[in-house]
């Protein structure tokens, strides 16, 4: 079994915040790896320091072998980045973008000209070669910028948050890129704030928050750990609330939590369904709704840590200053 | 074959081709490096054909200073707009020249704040390419908006007292000195939060700076303060040297200062640009 990311208690502070506070990543050569957490947990640190962009201040990396900070030039040979942000010149076009950098990685010109041609005929963006990025979409945009972190060829990939602020149509198209290019053999470190996009892409998850990593494991481990799915019973007469609530806790090691008329409890699987409509009907209790459905990344932090992501909670308290 | 079997194919391609070549670089090669900074220039020069604005800003703006200058303020100045020309047009070179460096401090800042330089830096390229890219390119423009204000000039009436080696010799002089400031206002485009800050420093320093010398006026009816300060002020020592060069009247004296003082911005500020440009992220 062979790594090509490797970190050990990574560390970096900006002032008085610890971005990371002792990361530690094995990442398979090959496979798909998901960095999952939300705003502010140190995803894209961790991706800037392995991209060789940040210095970190404890700890150390490296990319097939070689350290991020001391061989910082031959990780670079190795790896692409597609940030969050679409890094490409927005004057230039899709064409011009791409063969630019193949210059810059030492291709010849008609070598990084037809490296550009491929890479835009393989994104779909052939119409759009010839026009500048700023009348791109959004979507166009993400998809040029990850074809031009694979002009280089790189055997390592970060993909850091690619489809956030997207529509789900682009989302789409960006899963498929993404999942056309794991069977490549190219290792893809991602992060992403969504649960469903580390599930359907990555064979392997590890959660961060506040700069550590609090669990790891394949998407069905942690699914079977946090409750992948979670199920919301709302019954017809709210004085029946407690009544649902004891009924729920059976069905789960977390505590179920209570929202306005409804009961929300983080469940393994679809099976728990009729098991739970037969205990409602045993216990006498009228049902107004009874949903299962996937859970938020919120979902899986509060089973995880007992706690919302920090987003989530300032929102409540909004919403509860509102009410 | 869909659009994803492409990527597949283009990528297993290659993966396989460089498994073998394990051996990579160690670092950049400084005539890679340079190779490197040509393609990042060519991509700045590039950028005007698909934004035809940026010419008027390194074309149409010296020429309507030029005009503005010589037929507006020329005969209240100089006595008539062709005698002022031959006073002020060496004076309006250099003053284009240090804000068009402004260019420089803006196309940085806009590339710092667009992630565009983070893509450089993860590219395995000389860490100066970026920087030296963006300067080499602005050169370029320099030296073409030094040839349109000469063409022009001369259209207009001025005469070049010297001759065609004081001509190249005043251009290399003025690219020299812009070259040096440059890199104060590298340092200026890397520490700015943003492209309109450096917008500001423009006008709080650089406007002022030119004003307060003797590259549009003749400094004997300023205040003996100012004259001072004037006489002080390298924009003087600039344009002093490229009147010598160009017109007549002493050529040794302002020439070494100019690049006495070239040599002290690149002293103090080079470093400085280049510690700013290693650290910002």
């Amino acid at each position: 079994m062979t790594y090509s990311i490797v970190t050990e208690g990574l560390v970096k502070r900006f002032g008085q915040t610890r971005a990371l506070d002792g990361i530690d990543l094995a990442v398979r050569t090959g496979s798909v790896f998901g960095l999952l957490g939300p705003n502010g947990a140190g995803k894209t640190t961790a991706v800037r320091i392995l991209a060789t962009l940040v210095r970190p201040d404890g700890g150390h990396a490296t990319v097939c072998g070689h350290d991020v900070v001391r061989h910082a030039h031959q990780v670079r040979q190795l790896t692409g980045l597609t940030g969050q942000y679409a890094s490409v010149d927005e004057t230039l076009t899709g064409t011009e973008n791409l063969a630019l950098i193949g210059r810059l990685t030492g291709q010849s010109r008609p070598a990084a000209r037809s490296r550009a041609r491929d890479l835009l005929a393989a994104f779909r963006l052939t119409d759009a070669a010839d026009r500048a990025v700023k009348t791109y979409s959004g979507g166009m945009r993400r998809r040029l910028d990850l074809a031009a972190s694979l002009v280089s060829r790189p055997r390592v990939l970060y993909l850091d948050e690619p489809t956030t602020g997207l529509d789900p149509r682009s989302r789409n198209e960006m899963w498929e890129v993404v999942r056309g290019l794991t069977a490549t053999g190219v290792t893809v470190l991602l992060t992403t704030q969504y649960l469903e996009e580390a599930d359907l892409l990555a064979g392997e998850i590890a959660v961060i928050d506040h700069g550590t990593v609090i669990a790891t494991g394949t998407p069905e481990e942690l699914k079977a750990r946090t409750g992948a799915l979670t199920l919301a019973v709302r019954p017809a007469r709210p004085a029946d609330l407690p009544a649902v609530r004891a009924v729920a806790a059976g069905f789960t090691r977390t505590e179920p939590e209570v929202r306005g008329t409804t009961v929300t409890v983080p469940v393994a699987g679809e099976d728990v369904m009729p098991a739970m409509v037969r205990r409602l009907d045993d216990a006498g209790i009228a049902v107004a709704e009874l949903t299962l459905r996937g859970s938020t990344l919120d979902e899986v932090f509060l089973s995880l840590t007992g706690r919302r992501t920090e987003e989530e909670s300032a929102e409540q308290e909004l919403e509860g200053s509102a009410a | 074959m869909t659009a994803e079997n492409t990527v597949l194919d283009i990528t297993v391609l290659d993966n396989t081709g460089e498994a073998g070549a394990e051996a990579l670089a160690p670092r950049v090669g400084l005539i890679t490096g340079l190779r490197q900074t040509f393609s990042l220039s060519w991509r700045t020069l590039v950028q005007i054909k698909h934004n035809p604005f940026e010419l008027m800003d390194f074309s149409v703006q010296p020429v309507m200073f030029l005009l503005l200058f010589t037929y507006v303020f020329g005969g209240a100045i100089g006595g008539s707009p062709e005698a002022y020309l031959m006073f002020a047009l060496p004076g309006i070179i250099v003053q284009n020249s240090l804000f068009t460096t402004l260019n420089t401090a803006t196309g940085l800042s806009t590339d710092l704040e667009k992630g565009f330089f983070d893509r450089l830096r993860s590219l395995p390229i000389a860490r100066f390419a970026p920087l030296s890219g963006r300067i080499l390119a602005d050169l370029a423009k320099q030296a073409w908006a030094i040839a349109l204000l000469l063409g022009i000039g001369v259209i207009l009436g001025f005469r070049v007292g010297t001759g065609p080696l004081g001509v190249l010799a005043a251009a290399a002089l003025v690219l020299v000195c812009t070259l040096a400031v440059s890199w104060a206002l590298v340092l200026v485009g890397m520490l700015a939060a943003n492209p309109e800050k450096v917008q500001i420093f423009g006008f709080v320093v650089l406007f002022p700076l030119t004003f307060t010398s003797d590259a549009f006026v003749p400094t004997t009816s300023m205040p003996g303060w100012l004259q001072a300060w004037s006489k002080a002020n390298p924009v003087s020592v600039f344009s002093d040297a490229v009147r010598g060069l160009l017109v007549s009247g002493p050529v040794a004296r302002p020439v070494v200062e100019s690049l006495l003082w070239a040599a002290a911005f690149t002293v103090v500020f080079a470093p400085l640009a280049v510690r700013a440009f290693r650290r910002r992220v």
